[in-house]
């Protein structure tokens, strides 16, 4: 069976293909509830999806559409008893899993269907060694002795690319890398020859080119053994690089399948096309203002009467008040939407608001802040009877200008020091070395007292809308907080400029008395900009303040933010590793690798003539939501791992990952040096 | 690991001094004087001469730096000194009595263990079934009640039931282990009644937490056999906190079992404390107390050294 799947190219005619061939994996008419305190959520409400062999099919959808408890009902590990099937067929190898006996049930997962999940730093026991772990499955299901299990372990972990197996056998998931460890759980999950693995976000917690990485090898092992893939993913880039087939999912069922390519090129419903609209893309010019679908989805406690998008629909119509059936469009497609002939083109293209089209101010040549040389060395403790120290150098030699009005974006990986640099510039961090004038002014050397004078001018938007408020205080409170306390208003003051600003930010007054736990991502996040702009700040340092939404709603964002500085005249550190969001707030970007900057320049030389080799390979490794473009690129992922903060390399920090690294790189650290006018980079070979 | 456990220990020492100062200092500001006491006792007719003699014959006219020095003194060459009161060394008043008190704990807290383990797993397992609900029921129980009383039960059942009640004469256990059990037993099962419920709740909730964790989920989707998920992954990971509970407990059990000797008529470390206190034995109580903050540092250290051996990220951290 493995040998006439494995090198199946896609072809037009692949719907034709899965509809002769039985699929592998049926999922019909799923339901999945859960009981809550406030009463019982549909989850899953009748999902029905089908993926022949060596297909990968990917379910897409923002949080809570039900495509991970599809996932985890198909294995039936659903937490019980909260949630439970309620209805529906899982058919796998001519037999329902949701009707066999749980010793059966058992039987089947890890050996037929294997599971990969999003959290590869929580996903390994930690307390158990890795071969231990990898040698669960080959000695349950296949009933190896330790020799053989461990002989099995070594060859699985060369098949997904962890060198000198042997030893790693023996460590812990602790002593991995979180790209290392979703190699691990890879191989767990290759361990029995699986007919299908399930990707629950697989590389959602990843850097983009530990991503890229990932993704590939998982592509790669499945052409190659012929395993079909389920990958549930909520970035349309990732499934238009990897996937044959989509189902697009949005509150609790199925809106739209496809084969991929036809579902971008001509999206059947309008979520999907919203969904395709409302990303930053990086293939193409960048536009004024981002169109978003409006709202947010339903609370499933609750669900509309009729078509569950249509409150949030632009092509909405009278029909709409009827439930719209999945029905089948042209071979291989469904849509449940009653004018889904008519998509794409019936969903009106959003205007760009006008006050968008204001001219920026030219920001100015001496800049409102200016960092220079900019350093930030950590001392961790070792171990050893003297508990030496070692060094972590977060950020070094960092130098930058942002002018009143302009928006420099901070681009890079985990662990390359964007979070310290905005940490510093707040003073939430003492720095080791460097300047950072704000107004002519030098943060870095201000008093106490100076800096409480400061701080109303630059405030903070952080990533994580929940945990960055205050969950015993309500929203009111935690904006009217700063206005009684720091500006000495009145009481009745505080709470009318409370309203005005939570107006400001899209949200209705009435929200003051809700508690952070009442809101969605995205309306908390607003009320984390809500409470940054209390203070009528000059400057804000907007820490991946978009990265923890859903498209739909990070687009909503992106947007209010660009709004507000048109309105207001502020200036953003936009601090991300999403270089489309980032190109699309910035004018300048700085990318930083290992708390060094590699490159700065002007958003377009730097998208569209990016000089250094890293700046290149993180562009190389964002995949594009389009098929066409994506089939087109090379497979191409940067090698390799970060390596430890506490010995980087010498010389150039970039060489031990850069495809034009030459001995000379580790001899010196490369200055950045203006290359063009205006663009500078940090590398020898340029 | 060992040039860790080398710090460990040095650090242990900061802690003790700071406890002896306090306990020596306290006890001397606290009412109550041994000479009078010892001399009223013996009775007869006290002049303020004979007390003062007395006084500097057991050397408390001296000022408090220079008792602090010699006692300090004492303690680094391992005199413990004299008792004030029956004037034997006080290495020997404990050290008969330190080994009754220390196996009626040990087996006290293996005996606990033992039941709390499995007990607290199944009510985490069959969480909120009537499982669940008796072996809450037992722990909370076994919290209300006191050491003393549920000892006085043991004697009174055993009495009215089997008209039997346990010996009173101590025999070491190497002599005759089943006279010995027969009598050190049903203080144990008293004092680890409680012992039993703290880490039983502990060892519970440490369960419900564990089989939240995504490795879980990641065994069952290996197909791992249920049992071996909650015995291979979940147990391991869930006994880490139960573990700290268990060993600073030990440590309470040891100060447990002051009232529980005096029920079972137990000539142990708890009552030579009582008697310690009651006639301002000064000598004495400073060396009862530098014992029991031994045992309780000790404690600490064992369970932070058994932390490296299950769980090796405090062991490579």
């Amino acid at each position: 069976m493995i040998a006439t799947l494995s090198a199946r190219e896609l072809t037009p005619d692949v719907e034709l293909r899965s509809e002769e061939a039985a699929p592998v994996l049926a999922v019909e008419g799923l339901a999945v509830e859960f009981s809550t305190a406030a009463g019982t959520v549909r989850a899953v409400d009748g999902v029905s999806w089908s993926v022949g062999a060596g297909e990968t099919l990917a379910l897409v959808g923002e949080s809570g559409c039900g495509k991970s408890v599809t996932a985890l009902s198909i294995m039936r590990l659903l937490a019980r008893p909260a949630g439970r099937i309620t209805g529906g067929r899982v058919l796998f190898g001519g037999r329902d899993l949701l009707a066999l006996p749980e010793s059966e049930m058992r039987a089947i997962r890890g050996r037929d269907v294997a599971m990969i999940f999003q959290e590869p730093m929580t996903s390994l026991n930690p307390v158990l060694t890795i071969g231990a772990q990898l040698a669960e499955p080959l000695t349950i299901h296949l009933g190896m002795n330790e020799a053989e299990a461990r002989a099995r372990s070594i060859e699985l972990l060369g098949l997904v690319g962890i060198s000198d197996a042997e030893r790693r056998l023996g460590q812990y998931p602790h002593q991995f890398s979180g790209g290392m460890r979703q190699r691990v759980m890879i191989a767990i999950g290759l361990a029995c020859n699986p007919k299908v693995i399930i990707a629950d976000e697989p590389t959602t917690a990843l850097d983009v080119t530990i991503q890229a990485q990932i993704l590939e090898l998982m592509k790669d092992l499945s052409r190659r053994l012929g395993i079909t893939l389920v990958l549930i993913t909520h970035n349309l880039g990732i499934v238009a690089r990897y996937a044959d087939k989509l189902a697009v999912m949005y509150a609790g069922r199925v809106v739209e399948d496809g084969p991929a390519e036809q579902v971008f090129r001509a999206p059947r419903h309008p979520y999907t096309a919203g969904l395709l609209r409302s990303v930053p893309r990086l293939d193409q010019p960048r536009r004024q203002a981002l169109e978003t679908i409006e709202g947010l989805p339903p609370n499933l406690l609750r669900p509309p009467a009729g078509c569950r998008f249509a409150p949030r629909c632009a092509a909405r119509i009278p029909a709409c008040e009827r439930d719209p059936p999945l029905r089948p469009m042209e071979p291989g497609r469904r849509a449940a939407c009653h004018r889904a002939e008519e998509m794409p083109s019936a969903l009106p293209v959003a205007p760009a608001p006008t006050r968008e089209a204001r001219r920026r101010p030219q920001p100015e040549v001496a800049g409102l802040l200016q960092v220079r040389g900019l350093t930030k060395h950590f001392a961790v403790p070792t171990r050893g009877l003297m508990g030496g120290k070692a060094v972590v150098r977060a950020a070094e030699d960092v130098s930058f200008s942002i002018g009143r009005g302009e928006t420099l974006g901070l681009v890079g990986e985990s662990g390359c020091g964007k979070t310290t640099v905005g940490r510093l510039v707040l003073r939430l961090e003492e720095s080791t070395q460097g300047e950072i004038l704000f107004g002519g002014r030098d943060i870095a050397a201000a008093s106490e007292r100076e800096m409480r004078a400061l701080r109303t001018r630059i405030q903070v938007i952080f990533q994580d809308p929940y945990s960055s408020l205050n969950p015993r205080m309500s929203i009111g409170d935690t904006i009217c907080e700063p206005l009684i306390h720091r500006l000495r208003m009145g009481r009745a003051a505080a709470q009318e400029r409370c309203a005005a600003l939570l107006r400001q930010v899209g949200l209705p007054a009435e929200m003051a008395g809700r508690y952070p736990h009442q809101m969605s991502g995205g309306q908390r996040q607003r009320v984390g900009i809500a409470r940054a702009l209390a203070m009528e700040p000059e400057f804000i340092v907007c820490d991946e303040a978009v990265s923890a939404l859903d498209v739909s709603v990070q687009g909503q964002i992106i947007n209010l933010l660009e709004e507000l500085q048109a309105e207001l005249g502020l200036s953003y550190l936009f601090i991300a590793h999403d270089l489309a969001v980032v190109r699309h707030l910035s004018q300048r970007i700085v990318v930083m690798y290992l708390g060094r900057v590699m490159e700065t320049a002007e958003r377009d030389a730097l998208y569209s003539t990016p000089l250094h080799p890293y700046t290149r390979a993180l562009l190389d490794a964002a995949p594009v939501p389009d098929p066409e473009v994506e089939r087109a690129r090379a497979p191409r992922a940067l090698s390799g791992e970060l390596p430890s903060p506490l010995a980087p390399p010498s010389g150039c920090v970039f060489r031990t990952r850069c495809p034009m690294a030459v001995t000379e790189c580790a001899a010196t650290v490369p200055p950045l040096r203006e290359v063009r006018p205006g663009h500078h980079a940090a590398c020898i070979r340029i | 690991m060992l040039s860790y456990l080398a710090r460990r220990i040095a650090l242990m020492v900061p802690t003790l001094l700071g406890v002896a100062l306090i306990t020596f200092f306290m006890l001397r500001v606290v009412p109550g004087d041994i000479v009078e006491m010892k001399l009223r006792s013996d009775g007869g007719y006290v002049t303020q001469e004979l007390i003062a003699t007395e006084r500097a014959r057991l050397g408390l006219d001296r000022p408090l730096v220079t008792q602090f020095a010699e006692w300090m003194q004492g303690l680094v060459t391992l005199d413990l000194g004299t008792s004030m009161w029956t004037g034997r060394p006080v290495a020997e008043e404990i050290g008969v009595r330190l080994g009754l008190t220390m196996q009626v704990a040990v087996m006290a807290a293996i005996i606990s263990i033992l039941i709390a383990i499995p007990l607290g797993t199944l009510s985490a397992l069959f969480r909120d079934t009537w499982v669940d609900y008796l072996v809450r029921l037992f722990t909370i129980a076994g919290l209300a009640v006191p050491a003393f009383w549920l000892g006085m039960l043991i004697i009174l059942t055993l009495l009215a039931l089997f008209h039997w009640s346990p010996p009173v004469t101590y025999t070491p256990f190497w002599q005759s282990p089943l006279e010995n059990l027969s009598q050190l037993i049903w203080p144990a099962l008293a004092v680890g009644y409680r012992y039993a419920a703290v880490v039983a709740r502990m060892v519970r909730s440490s369960i419900i937490e564990v089989m939240k964790e995504d490795y879980i989920r990641t065994a069952r989707a290996k197909g791992v056999f249920e049992r071996l998920v909650v015995t291979r992954h979940a147990m391991r990971n869930a006994l880490l906190p139960a573990i700290t509970v268990a060993g600073l407990e030990f440590a309470f059990l040891i100060g447990g079992l002051v009232v529980t000797e005096q029920v079972f008529n137990l000539n142990g470390i708890g009552r030579l404390f009582v008697e310690a206190v009651s006639r301002s034995d000064f000598i004495l109580i400073q060396a009862l107390v530098m014992l029991l903050a031994l045992v309780f540092v000790t404690m600490n250290l064992v369970i932070d050294m058994l932390y490296g051996v299950l769980d090796p990220r405090v062991r490579h951290g």
